[in-house]
Parts: C-alpha cells; sequence; structure tokens
C-alpha cells in the first residue's frame, strides 16, 4: 500500500501547494482589504500565461535553460507590479465598504474581462514548457521515483508561510499592515497611509497568485479555463482555513490534498468532488472555518 | 400606463419570431435565463447573494433527462416534475443554507453547487460525465410533434408562463411574505422582535427561487436538447446574479429585461466580436457602479430596491 500511497500523497501535496499560493493570496487580500477577489484565479492563470511565454522564448532563443527559473520569478513579480496596483486603484478601492453582493459582482465583472483579456493576448490554445520540471531531475528512494520539482514546489510553499509571517510579525510593513486590519479607521488617524497598504497588499496577493500559475506551468501547462477552476479551488482552501488565516490556509491546502488522495484511493471518480465536499462539511459545522474566528478579521 | 407598456412588450416578443425566425431560440433562452435570474433577484431583495443557482437550473434540466430515460414521454408531466425536483432541492438545501449570512451565504452556495457541478462531471455511468445528456422532444399530450414545431410551442409556452409566474411571483414579491424579505436586507433583528420566522421567511424564498431556477432550466434542457454539467459550473451561477442585477432586482420585469437585453445584445455582438465577455464585465461594473437598480430602475417610477 504505502509504495502505491506515497507518490500519489506527494503528487497531490505538490498540486495542493499551488492551490495555496492562489488560496493564500486570496485570504490576505480578504484580510487586508475585506474585498472577497472573485477575479484571483485569473491572475494565477495570467501569471501561468506570462511564465510560459518567457520559458518558451527561452527554449527557443536556447539560453541557459536555468534561466527559466529566474523567468518564473520574475513573471510573477511583473504581473504583480504591473496589473496589482491597476486593478486596485481603478476597480477595488471603489467597493471599500460597500455590500459583498457589490463587490463579489463587482470582481466578477474584473473576472470576465480578465479572462477576455488573457484569450485576446495569448489566444486560447495552451502552454507547455516543461524544462524547469526536467532540469531538476527525480530522486528514487525505496525503489520509488519522485520528482525534484514537486519537492521544490511543496518548500516553496513552507517558505511562504514563513516568510508571511516573519514580514507580518516582524517588520514595520508588517506591523502597518496588522494595524489597520485591526482598525481601519484607527490606523488611518494615527497618519498610516492606508491606501499605500492597501496597494501593497493586493499587489502582495496578485505576485502570491501569480507565483503560483508560474510554478504551475512546467508540471500541468496552462490552457484557457484554468483560471475558472483554480478559483474554486483556491476559495475552497481559503474558506476551510478560515478567510484571513494564513496558517489556515497552509493546512487547509494539506486537508484538501490528503481528501484527494483518499478519494483517488477508494472512488477515483470522485477525485474532482473531494475539496468541494471537504469544504462543505468543514463550513457546515464552522461556517468561518477551521481556524478562522467569528469576526474574522485578524491576520 | 405600465401595464400597457408591459402588454405592448409581451406582445412585440410573440411577434418577432414571426419576422424573425432564428430570433425564436434566443429569445426561448433568455426568458428560461429570465426565469433564473429572477429566483436569483428574489434572494438579492434579502441582501442574500448566491453564488450557486445554477445547480438548480442544471438540477431541473438533469431531472429532465433522467425523466425522460425512465420512460416520461409527456411534456407537462416532465415540466411539472422537474421544477418539483429543484423546489426539493431548493428546499433541502436551503434548510441548511439560509442559516447563514453574506460571504458565507454566498460561499456554502458555491460549495455546494461545485459538489453538485463535478458529481455530474465525474460520475460517467450515470450522467454522461460531460458529455452531458440527451433532452429528447417529448409528446404534448400525447400528440408528438416535429421538432420545428415543439420549439416554437415552447416558445410561446414560455412567453405565457413569463406572464403567469411574472404575475405571481409579483404578487408574492408585495405580500407580507415578501416584504418580509426586503425587511432581513434592512434590520433582520427588528423583524425577529415583530414575531416573524426570519428562518422560514428565508426558506420560503429559497424554496421559490430554487423553483424558477428550475423552470428554467427546464425550458432551457427542452430548447438546446442536451443538459451538461457547465449548466452548473459556478461561471453560470455568476451569470445568472450579473443578469438580475443588470435588469435591477426592484421587480419582476427587470430580470427578464436583464437577460432579454444581455442575450440579444450576445447575438448582435459575436458577429463582430469575439471580445463578449469584456463587454459584459465593463457593462456590469458601469451598471452596479451607477445605477444600481438597474434598467428596471429606468422604468420604475417609484424608489425601486437595489443591493
Amino acid at each position: 500500500m504505502s509504495n502505491a500511497i506515497i507518490p500519489l500523497l506527494l503528487d497531490s501535496l505538490a498540486s495542493a501547494a499551488l492551490i495555496f499560493f492562489a488560496a493564500v493570496g486570496l485570504t490576505l487580500v480578504f484580510s487586508v482589504l475585506r474585498v472577497l477577489n472573485v477575479a484571483h484565479g485569473t491572475l494565477y492563470s495570467i501569471g501561468g500565461y506570462v511564465a510560459a511565454s518567457a520559458c518558451l522564448f527561452i527554449a527557443s532563443r536556447q539560453l541557459n535553460p536555468y534561466l527559466s527559473f529566474v523567468a518564473l520569478l520574475f513573471s510573477a513579480v511583473f504581473v504583480a507590479a504591473t496589473l496589482g496596483p491597476l486593478i486596485e486603484r481603478s476597480l477595488i478601492r471603489w467597493t471599500y465598504g460597500k455590500s459583498e453582493a457589490v463587490q463579489i459582482l463587482i470582481t466578477f465583472g474584473l473576472f470576465l474581462i480578465l479572462e477576455d483579456l488573457q484569450r485576446l493576448i495569448f489566444g486560447v490554445q495552451s502552454f507547455y514548457e516543461d524544462a524547469p520540471m526536467r532540469l531538476l531531475g527525480t530522486t528514487s528512494i525505496g525503489g520509488v521515483v519522485y520528482l525534484n520539482y514537486q519537492i521544490l514546489l511543496i518548500g516553496l510553499a513552507l517558505l511562504v508561510v514563513i516568510g508571511l509571517r516573519l514580514l507580518i510579525n516582524h517588520t514595520r510593513l508588517g506591523r502597518l499592515i496588522t494595524a489597520v486590519v485591526a482598525d481601519r479607521e484607527m490606523a488611518q488617524s494615527i497618519g498610516i497611509d492606508t491606501n499605500r497598504i492597501f496597494i501593497l497588499a493586493f499587489s502582495l496577493g496578485v505576485f502570491l497568485a501569480a507565483l503560483g500559475g508560474a510554478l504551475a506551468t512546467p508540471t500541468s501547462g496552462v490552457a484557457p479555463g484554468l483560471g475558472a477552476d483554480i478559483m474554486v479551488l483556491a476559495f475552497a482552501v481559503a474558506a476551510i482555513g478560515g478567510l484571513g488565516q494564513i496558517e489556515g490556509a497552509a493546512v487547509a491546502s494539506v486537508i484538501v490534498g490528503l481528501a484527494r488522495v483518499l478519494a483517488i484511493y477508494w472512488v477515483p471518480a470522485l477525485d474532482a468532488v473531494a475539496p468541494y465536499a471537504a469544504m462543505l462539511v468543514v463550513l457546515l459545522i464552522r461556517p468561518y472555518g477551521l481556524f478562522g474566528s467569528v469576526t474574522a478579521r485578524r491576520i | 400606463m405600465r401595464m400597457i407598456l408591459a402588454a405592448a412588450a409581451v406582445l412585440i416578443l410573440a411577434a418577432l419570431p414571426v419576422f424573425a425566425p432564428w430570433l425564436q431560440f434566443v429569445l426561448t433562452l433568455a426568458i428560461a435565463k429570465g426565469f433564473a435570474a429572477l429566483g436569483v433577484a428574489v434572494l438579492l431583495r434579502a441582501g442574500l447573494i448566491s453564488i450557486g443557482h445554477a445547480m438548480f437550473f442544471a438540477a431541473s434540466a438533469y431531472g429532465v433527462a433522467f425523466l425522460a430515460r425512465a420512460g416520461v414521454n409527456d411534456f407537462a408531466v416532465l415540466l411539472i416534475l422537474s421544477v418539483l425536483t429543484a423546489a426539493l432541492f431548493g428546499a433541502v438545501a436551503g434548510a441548511f443554507l439560509v442559516r447563514y449570512r453574506a460571504i458565507f451565504f454566498a460561499m456554502l452556495n458555491l460549495a455546494v453547487s461545485m459538489v453538485f457541478y463535478a458529481l455530474c462531471a465525474k460520475l460517467y455511468g450515470v450522467t454522461g460525465g460531460t458529455d452531458g445528456m440527451a433532452v429528447p422532444i417529448p409528446g404534448i399530450f400525447g400528440v408528438v410533434l416535429a421538432e420545428p414545431a415543439f420549439k416554437s410551442v415552447l416558445f410561446y409556452l414560455s412567453l405565457t408562463l413569463m406572464v403567469l409566474v411574472g404575475f405571481a411571483v409579483h404578487r408574492y414579491l408585495n405580500s407580507p411574505l415578501g416584504h418580509a424579505l426586503s425587511a432581513v436586507h434592512t434590520n433582520e433583528i427588528r423583524l425577529e422582535y415583530l414575531g416573524i420566522p426570519v428562518w422560514a421567511v428565508l426558506l420560503i424564498a429559497y424554496v421559490v427561487s430554487a423553483a424558477l431556477a428550475g423552470l428554467g432550466g427546464a425550458i432551457a434542457g427542452f430548447a438546446i436538447g442536451r443538459v451538461v454539467p457547465e449548466f452548473a459550473f459556478w461561471t453560470a451561477s455568476g451569470h445568472l446574479v450579473l443578469i438580475a442585477v443588470l435588469g435591477g432586482i426592484g421587480g419582476v420585469p427587470g430580470a427578464f429585461l436583464g437577460a432579454l437585453f444581455l442575450e440579444l445584445l450576445h447575438s448582435a455582438a459575436v458577429t463582430v466580436t469575439d471580445a463578449w465577455n469584456l463587454i459584459v464585465g465593463v457593462a456590469l461594473i458601469i451598471v452596479i457602479m451607477f445605477m444600481p437598480q438597474g434598467f428596471y430602475g429606468l422604468l420604475s417610477r417609484k424608489e425601486a430596491s437595489s443591493l
């Protein structure tokens, strides 16, 4: 049994790590801006498209293939730096303090716009470039072969959890963010530039989503429709962990990964149902998520 | 005056397919989506946003397909049973879901509908997976019609139902039960103090809205002739909310106005551009920011409900 289930486990955890990048961005944006961004999944797929284009460019010019790792990171930075401030300033800021229905609808409009822009720019074919995955090779432990790239993904996800925690607890910016999350008006009245914090937090969320998309391209590629799929999965993970909870999102993505493993092991037909079923069960018992509090405003 | 306007609009709709036969399918689909959007609008009145109503739309269409497979071949029976299926689904899901508010309500509806979607897409042996199921042309009181004739009957029946059901929902929304819905949005605690059971008010609204979505789904299933899991995908639910808000939630005509506008614009736009969603997305944002009462707000004399 263990020979069958351990590769499956690694596989599921690696894909859970990718969803975690999207979910943690969603949860971060929600806790600081108090806006649930329905277009978040599309930012993931745009990150994927940009990264895949960059990697394909590197491959076609026969540049040093190790450059593609740099390309993965820089495409996420590029997407965050261009789209993050643009979207927050032009659209999201109009929804502060409005009802959830308005926020969801405005970001749904944004979702439709971004999906179409992505289709107009990158076309409808799927992009796939696995150079980064091939470069890292495989490891064989106990006769079972693992992809090193998957181990890298899980490691990076852990790094993001630790990095975000350090950022929030031990830097000046983190303290400013915590202040804005705790009490927006009070933070404003003691002179914190909340607009700047909103732009930074939103762009950080975009960066994490785009990074997830960029890291996903070597394993599964990007194709139209990816954004909508990732959106609900990220949503499920963020909701299970409790909206606004960074560690919650990490634990929830492991839960979703495990749920998928068990589903594949027992009822393979139901593997796609597992994340949503887990979300449903958790939300019915604890609507504010496993780690969320009723006020759901902590970070 | 408004009655005359509404009657004229219905007559124009009835006459359109005579002059442009290709419009018949577009209009049937628009009315079907209008029913579903009306269901969403009923809940929006109480301030509850559901990103999962496409589930009831799909459940009803699947209901038609399953019943047809089981040998039921009467149009009226299929329509009534499938709407009841959706209403039953709504009663079961609603009993759990109406306890939640705001973002939790939206998320739970999304979760339920995605479980439904994934089940439809994955249970290949039962639902045909992503290929979906065929919805055959049923007999109407024992008479089996050819496809074009059936589609015409379907269109005029949808139009009649739009008027009848529209009136019924209008009466419901203007009854004390309907006003209680808007009151939930304004001040739920005050409603409880008045001795009105909010849970029951919302559950009734939820079942009504599921039945409306089901009616739309059944009509869409018959019109398209096939039901696929994508009917229940979350973007479809999002589109239903979009139609409801675009048309305006202040009155029954809003949902149908929104659906007709969107479907007609879609048929006009596909010949010119394929950036259709881009246009819809921009339109949605503009409507929410500058006309929160939707198209209906332009027609209505008094202050209409808004988001």
